[in-house]
């Protein structure tokens, strides 16, 4: 560092130097502020969650119906898990609805979302305004994973309380049977639907990282969006196919239905904790490789 | 707020390790043998020596996919070069785009907006993206920058229902957004109508005398011509020429243009002068001038029984400038 170069400086550009212009140290909150407003005012996001919002109304309609001649609901066991609880105890239409949007709506809003993040912008135009403004590559997609992440929670939050609401408009609430057989109160029962809530949304983190790792793939928003929904469900089926066993414990999907475990007494954590592992997997792993390919990427959009 | 040393340190050690200083005191811009080679092994730019005067208001020019595009996007950390290097307000780019790119207002490609959002919420999102922008006065800014490009009415309109000279208006106000050393616009009078683009202009040379440099990209030479100092030519990928604008079209001779009712006399007496190039319309003969006293020309022209109505010499515009150093039309990419 020379005097010459510092002397240089402010009459590089032949007029007098602004003020000194450093970030202050809450600018990343205030990009993330705006980034999450922008993405709750987009009528995409309004309308997935309002189908989430739905799902619950539409199962707690149904099973009203279905029971109100007297017969129990779920006809033998079949559908999701707890469902043949509800009309004992509303509060297990929360379980119950979040057991029904797990497997593929709430991942298919977040995939949407996480497509949407990076390519939606490029394919807009606007990524090379932020860029230029200037946001800096890791910070913008620090910014959207963290704003995915945040949406996971909602999306979630939006199912829960929705089938709170219609369980306690439609069913009693009181005292729950655990899946141990076990009685604890409705408080703890509330407790325990907000800590599934919270698990179900952490079981979205890695699909979350996974559509955003697509989302620098590419410049087209709904190509992000369309392959990873596309992945999730290839993932899913192989999920479902017994002879590659070996290979499940690493699909993101294998440990989502764990959740139910909460509702033991005392809970079974095993699965509980192989699913946060693997979330927490798949984000590092396409985490970085998000970074790496989007902080080298030239944009040409 | 952090402290303004740290900054300082950061950029002077930014400025350190690229050297040879002597070359960017007073230059906003300066690339050398700045190439960009695509994945494709297509050469977008070739070896570009830039140098844009501080101070000046640069018009750059070219034929459609001549590498303006893609030098921008290099010059703004958008795109990295496949070798040589590029200073922009003193420091390297892309390594210092933290530190440089708050100081730079850039069109790039015509506006992007998010169209659900109103034009004031669009800049509000942009002037969030900017680290160095202060929150406190975020919401006056923008005010101040919608009203500077004449969108005050239009500020709560989703920007969907916006026309593109709208959008080109509402471009440009993000770039205003903070006082800039710099502005980088790329075709900003696109889709204007007469009266935007005179604004704009207006605008321009507004800025440009507060002292704010002015790199302006455009396909409309006369443009460049009314509102440029200087001006750089390029075609594909290469730099053909850069300076100020009168030396630029001072380099090409004017044309010799006879108005006269009897062009086919006018055409034989002038090809006998020894005019090279004689082009005639109607009753208008146009010729380079012969090395010769333009009075004998005149002269010889009456002497053969030419009706002379005009003579003179019409000076050489950018245009022919650019058609004599491209040796192409203007539209024509190579």
């Amino acid at each position: 560092m020379s005097l010459a170069e510092v002397a240089e400086t402010p009459a590089a550009a032949g007029g007098t130097p602004g003020p000194p212009r450093t970030p202050g140290p809450l600018w990343t909150l205030g990009l993330l502020r705006n980034e999450l407003s922008t993405t709750l005012r987009r009528w995409r996001t309004v309308a997935l969650l309002g189908v989430l919002a739905a799902v619950p109304v539409l199962v707690g309609i149904a099973i009203k119906i279905e029971t109100s001649d007297g017969s129990s609901a779920g006809g033998g066991g079949e559908g999701p898990a707890f469902i043949a609880q509800i009309t004992n105890n509303g509060l297990f239409l929360v379980f119950t609805a979040l057991a029904a949007t797990l497997p593929f709506f709430l991942p298919m809003a977040v995939g949407v979302v996480a497509g949407d993040a990076i390519a939606g912008e490029a394919g807009a135009g606007t990524l090379r305004y932020l860029l230029v403004a200037p946001a800096g590559r890791t910070r913008l997609l620090i910014t959207k994973y963290a704003t995915t992440m945040a949406f996971c929670l909602i999306a979630t939050l939006v199912v829960a309380i929705s089938a709170l609401v219609v369980g306690a408009l439609l069913f009693p609430l009181g005292e729950l049977t655990t899946i141990s057989g076990t009685r604890i109160g409705f408080g703890e029962g509330l407790a325990r639907a907000l800590l599934i809530a919270l698990i179900v949304a952490v079981s979205l983190i890695g699909v979350a990282a996974l559509g955003l790792f697509v989302s620098t793939l590419t410049n087209s928003g709904i190509a992000a969006m369309a392959t990873t929904v596309g992945l999730l469900i290839t993932v899913q089926i192989l999920d479902q196919i017994p002879q590659l066993h070996a290979l499940q414990p690493y699909l993101f999907p294998h440990y989502w239905l764990s959740f139910a475990d909460l509702m033991r007494d005392p809970v079974y954590w095993d699965d509980l904790i192989r699913n946060l592992q693997v979330q927490g997997l798949y984000a590092a792993v396409f985490g970085t490789a998000a970074w790496a390919r989007f902080t080298t990427k030239d944009i040409t959009a | 707020m952090a402290e303004p040393s740290t900054a300082g340190a950061a950029d002077s050690a930014d400025s350190a390790d690229v050297g040879d200083s002597a070359d960017v005191g007073d230059t906003a811009i300066v690339t050398r043998a700045l190439t960009k080679r695509y994945r494709g092994g297509q050469l977008a730019v070739d070896g570009l020596d830039l140098a844009v005067p501080a101070g000046s208001v640069f018009g750059f020019l070219g034929p459609n996919g001549s590498g303006k595009t893609t030098t921008i996007r290099m010059l703004m950390g958008l795109i990295e070069p496949t070798s040589g290097r590029a200073r922009v307000l003193g420091r390297p780019m892309p390594r210092a785009a933290r530190s440089v790119l708050p100081h730079v207002g850039a069109l790039i490609e015509g506006p992007a907006l998010y169209g659900f959002l109103s034009g004031r919420d669009n800049l509000l999102r942009y002037d969030a993206a900017d680290p160095a922008a202060d929150p406190r006065t975020r919401r006056a800014r923008v005010t101040a920058a919608l009203d500077r490009v004449g969108l005050t009415a239009a500020a709560g309109k989703k920007a969907k229902a916006y026309s593109l000279g709208m959008k080109q208006r509402l471009g440009l106000a993000a770039a205003l957004l903070q006082p800039r050393r710099l502005l980088v616009l790329d075709e900003p009078t696109n889709g204007l109508d007469p009266q935007g683009m005179r604004e704009i202009r207006a605008l321009i040379r507004e800025l440009a005398s507060d002292g704010t440099t002015v790199f302006l990209s455009s396909h409309l030479l006369d443009e460049i011509e009314q509102v440029c100092t200087h001006a750089a030519v390029m075609a594909r990928g290469r730099l053909i020429t850069q300076g100020p604008v009168a030396g630029l079209s001072a380099g090409v001779r004017g044309r010799l243009i006879v108005t006269t009712p009897d062009p086919g006399d006018a055409a034989r007496t002038l090809k006998e002068l020894g005019a090279n190039d004689v082009v005639t319309a109607e009753d208008r003969v146009s010729a380079e001038p012969p090395d010769r006293d333009l009075a004998e020309v005149n002269a010889a022209l009456v002497t053969a029984g030419v009706r002379v109505r005009g003579f003179g010499i019409e000076r050489a515009s950018l245009e022919d400038a650019f058609v004599a150093l491209t040796g192409e039309g203007f539209d024509v990419a190579g």
